[in-house]
């Protein structure tokens, strides 16, 4: 399967998930609302160059927005971690190349401790920042770092359950410059 | 100039970057403003779609209590007719009261469309329903949305088959009520922490309360008819240091089942909205 309708698939099935089932539960609290949608962005290849990778997200927040009625917020979280992405894998990756020899980002590619930070502080980002642009509107101050920790916590652990139910192959690409 | 050209190329990324975070944030605090954006018309149309295929789903293991929902409805309304009332004393009579009517001109206030649900939310801080009735069948924005329970919404976006409701559980949304029992009227809105529970404020103190009283819509707030049911009082929290009762209400509408909703269409809206936009003006 090509590399962009493997994406154009994940594009639809975030989304649908993310509208159909993680805001259709009921809520365990009023911090927790579990988000899972925003990791189509950090799955994007490697080779996309930066302005791309912010246009896609920017367009795959916007169409979350659509179903939120919330038009912008979300597009507005999803640029600035598109946006910081490359500059965390620059300073994360390991191996010499690694962004070369293999397609996407993961724990395969580069490496499990590296891969956890990286997921962990786009994810903190995020929430921070989605988190802060629904406080300016309304809440309190107690309400934006409760809101940003609980669901980051119950967010991670998502990442986890489908990082370890979808697990990603990735072959190892030589010769590839 | 040229330096200038030399910087857009150097910090493409970086200006393209802000470019799109500018527009984000500016659909998104526009929006709130005003609630209306131009493009969501197109949006609300096709996720509507979307939402509709959903629904013809999710509706099938709701039937049962939409069903005992109608039904409670259709009984209370029968209870109303005018065949249950008869007396064996002949010297008790019927009169029946009627509604006047002018020949010239309507003087129905309000009308009720029905529709139904396809979309909505309970978990987050600003909760939306889209109803499968747009322009063509008659919805405009500033409608009252009321279920067989209770009120629900007021309609704030219309695409040509659907609408979208504002829910009674938004943040920002407020309307106002009466105590059923003295008539005093007050402010419903939710302070977002709980979907089974909104407050009722500015409620004065000589009113009477009882845990349990009822709270119905006042005909001051223009979109919906009065007397429609909100929700009972659950809890009286107690505030020594101010002159209003803070109130905690369950509303009478069940937000996690809700299949079908009544709009409510106040024709004489615009003639009063008028009135009350002229009047502020020759005030200033």
């Amino acid at each position: 399967m090509s590399e962009l309708l493997k994406n154009s698939i994940r594009f639809v099935l975030f989304i649908l998930v993310q509208v159909f089932i993680l805001f259709k539960m009921p809520p365990l609290h009023r911090f927790i609302t579990p988000y899972l949608y925003y990791l189509f962005v950090l799955w994007l290849p490697f080779s996309l160059s930066r302005s791309s990778l912010t246009f896609i997200s920017f367009v795959f927040g916007l169409s979350l927005d659509f179903f939120s009625k919330t038009p912008g917020l979300h597009a507005a979280a999803c640029t600035l971690i598109a946006y910081v992405r490359p500059f965390i894998i620059g300073l994360l990756i390991s191996q010499e190349g690694a962004d070369k020899n293999y397609i996407s980002p993961s724990m395969v590619s580069m490496g499990w401790a590296p891969y956890a930070t990286y997921v962990l502080v786009l994810t903190l980002l995020h929430h921070i920042y989605l988190v802060f642009l629904e406080w300016m509107s309304f809440g309190s101050f107690i309400y934006f770092a409760g809101k940003v920790i609980a669901s980051t916590a119950v967010s991670l652990l998502l990442v986890l359950l489908t990082e370890l139910l979808f697990y990603r192959k990735q072959k190892f690409r030589t010769n590839t410059i | 100039m040229r330096n200038v050209f030399l910087f857009i190329r150097r910090h493409t990324n970086f200006l393209f970057f802000l470019v799109l975070q500018i527009i984000a944030l500016s659909i998104l605090f526009r929006y709130n403003k005003f609630h209306e954006a131009i493009f969501m018309n197109a949006s609300t149309e096709i996720t509507g779609r979307i939402n509709e295929k959903y629904n013809t789903i999710e509706y099938y293991f709701q039937l049962k209590k939409t069903n005992e929902s109608l039904l409670k409805e259709n009984q209370r309304l029968r209870q109303l007719l005018k065949e249950n009332y008869e007396a064996p004393d002949s010297a008790k009579r019927l009169i029946m009261d009627t509604v006047k009517v002018d020949s010239a001109r309507s003087i129905v206030k309000y009308r009720i469309l029905e529709a139904k649900v396809v979309n909505s939310t309970t978990a987050s801080q600003t909760n939306y329903l889209t109803i499968h009735r747009g322009t063509d069948e008659g919805v405009r924005p500033n409608m009252g949305v009321i279920s067989p329970q209770g009120i629900v919404g007021t309609v704030i976006n219309v695409s040509s088959n659907f609408a979208t409701v504002m829910s009674l559980l938004h943040r920002q949304y407020k309307v106002v009520v009466k105590l059923k029992n003295g008539g005093e009227r007050g402010t419903v809105e939710w302070d977002g922490l709980s979907p089974l529970f909104v407050t009722l404020k500015d409620i004065p103190k000589s009113a009477k309360v009882a845990k349990g009283d009822s709270i119905v819509t006042s005909q001051t707030s223009s979109k919906f008819p009065a007397g429609i049911l909100v929700g009972t009082v659950y809890e009286i929290v107690e505030d020594n240091t101010s002159n209003f009762y803070v109130l905690k209400i369950r509303p009478a509408t069940n937000f996690f089942n809700i299949e079908y909703v009544y709009v409510i269409d106040n024709q004489q809206y615009d003639e009063q909205k008028k009135l009350e936009d002229s009047t502020r003006k020759t005030i200033q």
